[in-house]
């Protein structure tokens, strides 16, 4: 459902062209958890950019559920990122003024849709938040504003989630929290997940780990560790995600 | 985004910053409420001038002492000239034979009085004149009757009073029959009982005065009993002849056989008498009464200065407003607003701030020119008259002032690169 070939991004310092990526290549088939490694500087972020229609790649295309995304223009790609993509950012990107029933509802403004408040609700219902509807962000611990983002983005039922570095801000426990929610996501709904992070333990909720090394896909493989959820040990996401730890 | 959501988000974002939001708004409360009092009180000086026109009464032509040389126009208007009109000019013009076209003819003499009545005193002018003058001058008696061809033969001691005067003086008693007063001369050592027989309609103020504030007399009864009105060769002066013509077109024609019969009865070469249209009259007094031109350069350069100011503070406040929301708008792209979403919702913003400032604008406006309504304000005499039209055109500047100033930073916030925006501390 994603396909990427031969994607170049050459950003100008000045007048220096400087080459964020070289030539990646890359699949993610529907319902797949993908990691992206590297140090900084690798080029993991500028991809992600890419995926998220956020910006356009200097040569390549990019393929996203069969449409050629790379051909579109700037008010079509705004269309493509409310429709298929959700972004969940490492500072959570929440809007300070709003409460968090309004946070969610963000997306399906761009989008004219009726009935926005009650996928909204449902929404924050399912990620354990149904009491805290009318919280600012301020009033919310980190691990709730993280969900808080997490239904902002699931309320348009999105076909790729991107993720970058969603547990950078939180402390290790909410982190494993939040990392579940991912995970149940995946495999109870099939929603395709990229993420960017630089934490091994946080690259082992995926299937799969690509590293990227200046600006090239280094490694490719699929992930055996152990911390994938194998089992339906836990509660499923409407149930009992408010367990979480709510550390500032 | 549909309008309702964003103009929704839009006064979310400024009732979050009330106080910004309100300084905003001063430069546009500013010059919009000038703009109306401006507005109001020109269209209110305008309309003053058209219905003291109309109140005149139609076709007329004002006879006057005073050389006719046209610098000197004004002068025979203000006065200030030798008396040498008398009554039987005016009698001599009243001739169906020879001027045809003359449908009335008044002679009059004015002066300031003091009138005692009930325990009441006013000072008013009195106004010597023949029963003609009602419909002469299309004024006429509300209540009893005007001066009668009798009184004048008479030199009867009766008096017309005006609506304000009767108002004055007897209050809500009627005061037909009932005596009147007169004091004139130093002091208002000279004194007259009169009977009122009449009481004028109400009519306003026209460009010869208040006319609810006169009180007729017939002008024989004034001429026998202030010798002032005497000149040497013992005829009776008048300050002033209105003549009623039947037909606008007959001006021309009208003012040159009077001008000609003037001189042969007063045997002079040179004209020591002026003829006047009645808008010539108007315009006269118009010039005199309308709001000086200076004020009014001062207020449209108020009203013009602010409004630019206004417009540039909202621009400023937008600019900043876009950088300091910078990230807002990186998370609302990333969401999947478009380039146009964005510029709507600050375009709305602005447009809000101008608009709502435009309202308070026009209710202060409204206030403004309310309370200056028949003021006397720096000597002049404010008249104001608020007009639909000028609400909306200052409605509609202070929407265009929205959109001029509020497009650059719209469209900046619009174009901002989503990636770059959402990294903006």
């Amino acid at each position: 459902m994603v396909k990427l070939t031969d994607i170049t991004k050459v950003y100008l310092a000045g007048d220096v062209p400087v080459p964020a990526l070289r030539g990646v290549n890359l699949e993610i088939q529907e319902g797949q958890f993908l990691a992206i490694m590297g140090p900084s500087g690798s080029g993991k972020s500028t991809l992600l950019n890419i995926l998220g229609c956020l910006d356009k790649p200097t040569s390549g295309t990019y393929e996203l559920d069969g449409l050629k995304v790379s051909a579109l223009d700037e008010e079509q790609l705004a269309v493509i990122r409310n429709r298929k993509i959700g972004f969940v950012f490492q500072s959570f990107n929440l809007l300070r003024r709003l409460p968090a029933i309004e946070q969610v509802q963000l997306p399906l403004l761009y989008r004219k849709m009726p009935d926005r408040q009650r996928l909204a609700l449902q929404a924050l219902v399912d990620l354990g938040l149904a009491d805290r509807l009318a919280h600012r962000p301020v009033q919310l611990s980190g691990g709730e504003q993280q969900r808080v983002a997490i239904a902002r983005c699931l309320v348009t039922s999105p076909s790729l989630i991107l993720a970058d570095e969603p547990t950078g801000a939180l402390d290790t426990a909410t982190g494993h929290d939040i990392m579940r929610i991912f995970e149940r996501l995946n495999v109870e709904r099939g929603i395709t997940i990229a993420l960017v992070t630089h934490e091994r333990e946080v690259a082992a909720y995926a299937h799969r780990i690509v590293h990227l090394q200046d600006g090239q896909i280094v490694s490719d493989e699929l992930n055996s560790s152990s911390n994938r959820l194998s089992t339906a040990a836990e509660p499923p996401v409407g149930g009992g995600a408010g367990s979480e730890a709510s550390t500032p | 985004m549909s309008i309702t959501d964003t103009i929704r988000t839009a006064f979310a974002a400024l009732a979050a910053n009330k106080l910004r939001s309100s300084l905003t708004m001063l430069g546009i409360i500013i010059g919009v409420s000038a703009v109306i009092t401006l507005m109001a009180v020109g269209q209110g000086s305008q309309k003053g001038v058209t219905e003291s026109i109309r109140g005149l009464g139609s076709n007329l032509l004002f006879i006057r002492p005073g050389p006719s040389q046209a610098s000197n126009v004004e002068a025979a208007v203000y006065g200030g000239q030798a008396l040498t009109l008398v009554d039987t000019d005016a009698y001599a013009i009243n001739d169906p034979e020879k001027f045809p076209y003359v449908e009335g003819v008044a002679p009059q003499v004015d002066f300031e009085a003091a009138l005692i009545a009930a325990g009441h005193n006013t000072r008013t002018t009195v106004i010597g004149t023949t029963p003609e003058y009602q419909y002469v001058r299309d004024f006429y008696v509300g209540r009893g009757q005007f001066l009668s061809d009798n009184d004048i033969t008479r030199k009867g001691l009766v008096a017309v009073l005006g609506h304000r005067v009767a108002e004055t003086l007897f209050g809500d008693a009627d005061p037909l029959g009932k005596s009147v007063r007169l004091a004139v001369g130093p002091g208002g050592m000279i004194t007259f009982n009169f009977r009122v027989i009449g009481v004028m309609e109400p009519k306003g103020a026209t460009t010869t005065g208040d006319e609810d504030d006169l009180m007729f007399i017939p002008l024989p009864t004034m001429q026998a009993r202030i010798p002032i009105l005497r000149n040497p060769q013992g005829l009776s002066n008048v300050f002033q002849i209105s003549v009623k013509l039947r037909d606008r077109n007959d001006f021309d024609q009208a003012k040159k056989d009077i001008a000609a019969l003037l001189r042969e009865r007063h045997n002079v070469k040179k004209d020591d008498f002026v003829i006047l249209t009645q808008t010539e009259v108007a315009n006269l007094k118009a010039a005199e009464t309308e709001i000086s031109q200076t004020l009014w350069a001062a207020m449209a350069a108020i009203a013009g200065i602010s409004l630019a100011v206004g417009g540039i503070g909202i621009m400023n406040i937008m600019l900043v407003s876009v950088t300091e929301r910078t990230r807002e708008i990186g998370i609302r792209k990333a969401m999947g607003a478009t380039q146009g979403d964005i510029l709507m919702q600050f375009l709305v913003e602005a447009l809000m701030v101008t608009m709502a400032g435009g309202a308070i604008g026009v209710i202060l406006g409204v206030s403004l020119s309310t309370l200056a309504n028949g003021r006397t304000i720096l000597e002049q005499s404010v008249r104001a008259d608020i007009s639909a039209v000028a609400i909306i055109l200052a409605f509609g500047v202070s929407a265009v002032i929205g959109l001029f100033f509020g497009i650059y930073p719209a469209y900046n916030a619009s174009r901002l690169n989503p990636i770059e925006a959402l990294h903006h501390e």
